[in-house]
């Protein structure tokens, strides 16, 4: 299996005033096309500031990241930007919707980036697979909250990323809601064949993937599979 | 890897999406830009119509192609120049003189005007009834319509000139060549030119025109003629009045209000301009996440700026097309309210000049100003979709020096354009950036007192409010420069118009005159006094008068003078007939500048004479130069003695050249009485026994003229503090803008203190408290600047000392604070109606 995900001896320290503070501290992992990884561990182990920078969203001295091929370290901010828009989708916690685009705007946002003409009918298709078709002209705040996390998968899958990051997708959603979020994210992935990188605290979630880690203090304490 | 593929269609769309959303705060930047827009398009397309309009009625303003003028009778040699351009197709004598109506015992100092030929040749002599046109030139008087209505005169009444007493033929409604502004202190009555000598009325000392009308051939070049004739007119103290450059004296005349009033309008349009930053800097703000998440999905840097930008540059078209829709309609109101200070009908029309004016406005100043808060999308890290980061990136510091050198810049251009002068451009310029600086640093010092000095001992109440003063996102510093300024514009003007009537008004004593009796032939003055004393008022002054003209200044004769191309002496020096008068002490209205004044003197040398600044100015002539004068045909040498500085604006008898006494007693004089009459049914009494046994002398009536005064500047003034109110809506409208921009955070921070337990009066206490001290800081400083600009324009511009008025501190400051208090509670009271569940349920999601 290729990888499509290489991480190596990535650290990453932060300046809070007068002292340093030391978020990661040598991690290494990889993630191969298709597989899913999660990232586990307390609050304030790293593991949202791995994510980040797994998907390019920050940058960091020491260490190497590898994604689809690319060092991302090499590439400047726009360079990482295009990078994503090809090759990486992105759930968020508290879903991240634009509030001023309908879900059928929200959805197709990556395909126009792209340049994709018909974006508008591959959105609806979309939409449909998650069960929104009645709410392609809904605003975020006229959705529920299972909804804008349906719209905001929709979303990650649209321009059929290669890899796509998860920050805790159903942190901020009932059991059964969460659940059916859960089940959604991982027919995409199937489906698609999309490597799925997600950052969780639940456990159950995390034993679903193929593989995963658990972070402390920003070290890796232990590797799963 | 590829490059982005979208276009400038999808930026187009997402700005169109997101604005959408958006609508109500970007329509509130809208509204900054349009009434700033509207109030510049308005002014500088009236004043292009109005010159157009000028231009296109040229020949009807002077009714002829062109005129030769003099102030005395022409000489053989101009009869020359007159007869080889074809002989003059009419000729005129006016001069002012009282006139009587022996109908019903009226007088009125009027322009008596002798026609003589086919005049006017170009406009219409419109009169009442139409056939009065031609019924007068026999034997018959059209007199001034208005005249007729105030003395209640009808045709068939007599009016008497002097020795002559005519009928009257007809009202004069317009007549060209007589303007209204003078029309209505003395108003005109034509009367056939032949019966101007029986009249008996010009004699020594008066002030007559002698007129020649011309028509030109077809295709006949004004301004060749100009260069063939003027050369030779002036020698021989003549003018050629082309239409042409009658258009240009008129049109310039009202072109420095004009551009005044263009320079009031640009303010206001820069104001909201300061409301367009500080809003797009808000909302900048709330947009970080959405920013942060394009970002995260692989719009690039470029990408998410362009958005906002497209949005902003869409924004400022609309605001400038809705502006000019505005201004188109507004420019309507300028006609009314100048009303006959307007000397031609105007055409109200849209130009495509005035379209593109406010949409190149719109666009340019809109984009501008939000330069640098837009910026700040450059700066967002993607990170922030995860989580909220500290900004560690500023702002490029090239480019925040390029974005306010491109505003300075800018501001600079176009006030230059309007004003087309770069000294005075400079001025505006620099003026505005130091009141830009100085409210700038009175907001940010007093946020840093408040920090440091803050009352904690006060109530909670009291000190939430003033927290709210300096919280992050505070909006301090935008509403102290909006109120600030509009402040300072209204308050500027009101000072200065005060100061303006000040200057003319008559002071109220019993010493100072309120009557000026003017050309009184030597023979009469015992008479005239007499008359006045008769009637139970004092003679408060007897002004000889002697009239000269310039002979030779330090030795060269005027003639030389005119003949150098290179000499800087201005032609009034050199042609006018200077009315002087002699006397051995300063009048109120008079300080010496240089030199040392001399009373009298018996000796045969040079006459130690004294000449106003603007004389030695335009004459070339400093203490010490000698200055010879044509005495009616006797040559007297003087010398330059003293310089002094007239105030010209005291409506009183004031002189360029004061001679000492001891030297023109026996010289051919007239004379000039003045006195003070107690109320208006003696000074009519006065004047109708003065016409009747005096029936030369001219008399001004100073309380009529004061009221005209005052209400040519009340004309002006409406104008002028119209334009000034659209400073103060900008300001409403930034104001409305900035607290929509941050409601969402005070509905947040209400929803909160509710939660905690605050009740509904205490926050709306909060915000009461909140705008009060705003709207006081902001308008304080706003009087304070203006009682600082004012003084300056007292002394660099009408050269006189500032009084202090207490309207804009007693009316203005309080005014202005209720106003700003208002709106922000009035803006707030939402804030206490959402339920503080729903606000948060709303803020979670």
């Amino acid at each position: 299996m290729s990888k499509i995900l290489k991480v190596q001896h990535l650290s990453k320290t932060y300046r809070s005033g007068e002292h340093d503070l030391n978020v990661l501290n040598n991690v290494s992992f990889e993630v191969g096309s298709g597989e899913s990884f999660a990232i586990v561990g307390p609050s304030g182990s790293g593991k949202t500031t791995l994510l980040g920078l797994c998907a390019g969203l920050d940058t960091t001295d020491e260490g190497e990241i590898w994604l689809c091929g690319q060092n991302l370290f090499e590439l400047d901010e726009d360079g990482r930007a295009r990078l994503r828009n090809q090759n990486v989708g992105f759930v968020f916690q508290d879903f991240q919707l634009l509030p001023t685009l309908t879900a059928l705007e929200n959805v197709i946002v990556p395909l126009e980036l792209r340049g994709v003409k018909k974006a508008a009918d591959l959105g609806k298709e979309l939409l449909t697979k998650v069960g929104l078709q009645d709410r392609e002209g809904h605003y975020p705040s006229q959705l529920s909250g299972g909804e804008q996390q349906r719209v905001a998968l929709a979303r990650a899958f649209a321009n059929k990323p290669a890899i796509l990051f998860a920050d805790e997708p159903t942190g901020n959603l009932d059991d059964e809601t969460g659940t059916k979020i859960e089940d959604l994210l991982f027919e995409l992935n199937k489906e698609q064949g999309t490597a799925l990188v997600i950052v969780t605290h639940d456990l159950e979630l995390a034993k679903k993937t193929d593989k995963s880690i658990r972070l402390r203090s920003g070290k890796i304490e232990e590797t799963v599979g | 890897m590829g490059k982005h593929n979208t276009g400038f269609s999808w930026l187009l769309k997402m700005a169109w999406r997101d604005g959408k959303a958006s609508y109500g705060k970007l329509l509130l930047f809208v509204f900054s830009i349009t009434l700033g827009v509207a109030a510049v398009v308005s002014v500088q397309s009236f004043s292009g119509l109005l010159k157009e309009n000028i231009a296109k009625q040229s020949k009807a303003l002077l009714g002829a192609d062109y005129l030769i003028e003099s102030d005395k009778p022409v000489n053989d040699k101009v009869m020359g120049i007159m007869d080889s351009l074809g002989g003059a197709d009419a000729r005129e004598i006016n001069f002012l003189s009282m006139a009587a109506f022996p109908g019903n015992n009226g007088t009125k100092l009027m322009e008596v005007r002798g026609v003589e030929g086919g005049f006017p040749f170009y406009g219409e002599l419109e009169t009442t009834p139409v056939s009065a046109v031609n019924d007068f030139r026999n034997r018959g008087a059209l007199v001034d319509a208005t005249t007729m209505l105030q003395l209640n005169l009808k045709v068939g009444d007599s009016i008497k000139l002097g020795a002559v007493t005519l009928p009257i033929a007809g009202e004069l409604e317009t007549v060209p060549g007589s303007t209204s502004v003078f029309g209505a202190i003395a108003p005109p009555v034509l009367i056939p030119f032949q019966f101007i000598e029986s009249t008996e009325l010009v004699q020594t000392g008066s002030r007559v025109e002698y007129k020649y009308y011309f028509t030109a051939d077809e295709g006949q070049d004004m301004a060749v003629l100009g260069e063939k004739v003027e050369p030779i007119l002036d020698a021989e103290e003549a003018d050629l009045d082309t239409h042409l450059s009658e258009a240009r004296r008129l049109g310039r005349r009202y072109e420095n209000f004009g551009k005044f009033l263009n320079l009031v309008g640009f303010i206001a349009l820069l104001l909201g301009c300061v409301g367009i930053a500080s809003g797009m800097g808000i909302y900048v703000q709330m947009k970080i996440k959405s920013i942060a998440v394009l970002k995260c999905l692989g719009a690039s840097k470029r990408q998410s700026y362009l958005i906002f930008f497209v949005q902003i540059a869409c924004m400022g078209i609309l605001g400038g097309l809705l502006g000019t829709a505005i201004g188109y309609s507004l420019q309507q109101l300028f006609p009314i309210l100048l009303g006959d200070l307007l000397p031609v009908d105007v055409d109200i029309v849209l130009s495509l000049q005035s379209v593109l004016l406010g949409l190149s406005l719109g666009l340019a100043m809109s984009v501008l100003f939000a330069l640098y808060p837009l910026m700040k999308t450059l700066y967002v890290s993607p990170l922030q979709a995860l989580r909220v980061v500290q900004e560690t990136k500023s702002r490029s510091k090239r480019a925040t020096t390029a974005v306010g050198l491109g505003i300075v810049l800018f501001v600079f251009s176009f006030s230059f354009w309007l004003l087309g002068d770069f000294m005075r451009s400079l001025f505006f310029v620099g003026g505005l950036l130091v009141v830009f600086l100085i409210l700038t640093a009175v907001a940010r010092f007093f946020m840093a007192m408040l920090k440091k000095f803050f009352p904690y001992s006060w109530s909670f109440i009291a000190r939430q409010s003033l927290k709210n003063l300096f919280r992050p996102q505070n909006q301090t510093l935008v509403l102290v420069l909006a109120i600030g300024i509009g402040t300072f514009l209204i308050s500027t003007l009101y000072f200065t118009k005060d100061m303006l009537l000040e200057k003319a008004a008559i002071e109220d004593s019993a010493n100072s005159a309120n009557m000026i009796l003017m050309d009184i032939q030597n023979q009469q003055v015992d008479g005239v006094s007499n008359t006045i004393k008769a009637s139970g008022y004092p003679v408060i002054d007897k002004i000889p008068i002697v009239t000269m003209r310039v002979e030779t200044l330090n030795g060269r004769h005027v003639e030389a003078i005119r003949k150098d191309t290179t000499s800087q002496v201005s032609r009034w020096i050199l042609n006018h007939e200077f009315r002087v008068t002699y006397r051995d002490s300063l009048i109120d209205s008079e300080r010496i500048l240089e030199g040392g004044w001399v009373s009298s003197v018996d000796a045969d040398s040079d006459v130690p004479i004294s000449v106003s600044s603007d004389f030695a100015d335009r004459a070339k002539v400093t203490i010490g130069d000698a200055v010879t004068f044509n005495v009616q045909g006797r040559i007297m040498n003087t010398v330059v003695q003293s310089i002094r500085e007239v105030d010209w604006s005291r409506l009183q008898p004031n002189f360029s050249i004061v001679f000492p006494s001891g030297v023109l007693e026996n010289a051919p004089q007239f004379g000039v009485m003045t006195t003070r009459t107690a109320d208006d049914k003696g000074s009519a009494q006065l004047q109708q026994q003065l016409v009747r046994d005096f029936p030369n002398v001219s008399i001004l009536d100073l309380k009529r003229i004061l009221s005209l005064l005052e209400d040519i500047l009340g004309k002006i003034g409406w104008v002028i503090n119209f334009m000034a109110f659209f400073s103060i809506f900008v300001g409403v409208a930034v104001l409305m803008g900035a607290i929509y921009s941050s409601k969402h955070q005070r509905v947040k921070q209400g929803a909160l203190l509710r939660t905690l337990g605050a009740q509904s009066s205490q926050i709306l206490k909060m915000i009461a408290i909140e705008y009060a001290v705003l709207g006081f800081l902001g308008a304080f400083m706003g009087v304070l600047l203006a009682v600082l600009g004012s003084t300056l324009l007292a002394y660099m511009l009408f050269e006189t000392t500032f009084t202090l008025s207490w309207v804009p501190f007693f009316v203005i400051l309080p005014a202005i604070t209720l106003l700003v208090f208002a709106l922000g509670v009035g803006n707030s009271i939402s804030i206490v109606r959402n339920s503080p569940l729903s606000v948060l349920k709303k803020e979670k999601e």
